[in-house]
């Protein structure tokens, strides 16, 4: 049975009718049509759905929808400004860290997040928490070159 | 790689959480807690709860406090918090250093410490904390609240000593004392991967000799457990690599490992040693 819920992506409020068993990467996607969000494993272990939750980076498809009401979701399509590109999807760009592109929204996201809270962050710990997300196209070199990058413009930004 | 149909129970009070939990656990109702263990399980369909009790909403559940000499963790604290030191002196510091060990941060801003204790996966890294430091499990359901012992607590893989209806409102960690020392290892093929066999120990030393040790292993054997025929080794001794070698050894001798595809019963033996052994020189250095 369908329940209503109301899931706030990007500041816009979707209020949407899904069954409990509705994960919130397919709602996102699905009844919500904010398709930027891949899905990759649908079991937690890739990352391509990661969004961040109240700023917090997670894994779309290990939450149910009905648990995200009252909660800020923010998705790739959030990170630009207008026609502005975000920090980090020019920095993607300028230093290839995306060959296919299908990991990239979880990348971007969960380096938004993490950048967020610890702009400060140690290559040591860059690279752990990069490597909870899966790419098989780049090696991740130019991954975690293009998160440094980015890090750096946002914290002349700040 | 959908979760099958189940009906969604959000309780916002542990009294009506574990009202509701005495209704559907006899027919085939979980907990939900950070849902980094059971969901996946429910997209590959090797679990299908009937019902599930989403107890994110409960007011009171997020409480982490030190309180009569221990840290309370309640059944909403996520693996996050831990990064940050939780309690002053070894304790605090001993979590800190063991949670960048559970699987990778995205995970650890949902997953909870109870969570992973009342999955009792035998490669869970709270779980070996948890019987090596000798927490108490704070069991609440429609009857009341019962502390039940780590050593009581582990019954096998994903086996413990909660009965269907019961939740695991809270875990409760003795404080260590500002002397203790500590040294965690595990072994891994990859960081954030399941760990292969882990071992924690902890002791002080006074009087240039060790006391109050304790030596636990996981991932080894089907449930994490300490190991005190090796623990007594160490009493009255000076730290040196000779004792050291000596408790492995026992360790080794003394556990009956898992066998998997991947990994021997024998491998599993010689990790055990291997990390007992480091983890007693870390904690001494």
């Amino acid at each position: 049975m369908k329940v209503g819920v109301t899931l706030n992506i990007n500041g816009k409020d979707h209020a949407v009718q899904v069954e409990p068993r509705r994960t919130l990467a397919d709602a996102i996607r699905e009844e919500c049509g904010q398709t930027g969000t891949h899905l990759g494993c649908e079991h937690g272990v890739c990352g391509a759905c990661t969004i961040l939750l109240d700023g917090e980076p997670v894994r779309s498809c290990l939450m149910f929808a009905v648990q995200a009401a009252g909660r800020r979701i923010r998705t790739v399509e959030g990170l630009a400004d207008g026609e502005k590109l975000h920090p980090l999807q020019r920095a993607f760009i300028e230093h290839h860290g995306l060959q296919c592109g299908y990991c990239t929204p979880g990348f971007l996201m969960l380096a938004a997040g993490t950048l967020e809270r610890n702009p400060d962050i140690s290559d040591a710990e860059l690279l752990e928490v990069l490597s909870s997300n899966l790419c098989r196209c780049t090696g991740y070199k130019n991954i975690v070159t293009s998160v440094r990058a980015a890090a750096a413009e946002m914290k002349a930004h700040r | 790689m959908k979760p099958a149909v189940f009906e969604y129970h959000a309780p916002k009070t542990v009294e009506a959480a574990v009202a509701v939990l005495a209704e559907v656990a006899p027919r085939e109702g979980r907990v939900l807690a950070g849902g980094q263990s059971l969901v996946p399980a429910m997209a590959l369909r090797l679990a299908l709860p009937a019902h599930l009790v989403d107890i994110n909403g409960v007011k009171g559940l997020d409480r982490l406090v030190v309180e009569a000499g221990e840290l309370a963790i309640g059944a909403c604290v996520r693996h996050a918090a831990f990064h940050r030191p939780a309690a002053e002196g070894p304790l605090g510091a001993l979590l800190a250093h063991v949670v960048r060990h559970i699987a990778h941060y995205p995970i650890r801003t949902r997953g909870t410490f109870c969570g992973s204790l009342a999955h009792a996966d035998p490669a869970s890294e709270w779980c070996l904390v948890a019987a090596t430091l000798g927490a108490r499990m704070m069991a609440r359901s429609v009857r009341g609240t019962r502390a039940i012992a780590a050593a009581d607590y582990f019954q096998g893989p994903m086996t413990t000593a909660l009965a269907p209806d019961e939740l695991l409102a809270e875990v409760r960690l003795p404080i260590l004392s500002p002397d203790s020392r500590f040294g965690f290892c595990e072994f891994s093929r990859r960081a954030g991967d399941f760990a292969i066999a882990m071992a924690l120990s902890t002791f002080r030393i006074r009087h240039g000799v060790m006391t109050g040790a304790r030596i636990g292993v996981g991932g080894v054997e089907g449930s994490p457990r300490r190991i005190g025929a090796a623990e007594s080794m160490l009493e009255g001794q000076r730290p040196s690599g000779e004792v050291f070698r000596a408790a492995a050894d026992r360790v080794a001798g003394s556990v009956e490992p898992l066998e998997d595809a991947r990994y021997s019963a024998g491998y599993r033996r010689d990790l055990a040693r291997v990390l007992t052994r480091r983890a007693l020189e870390i904690a001494a250095a």
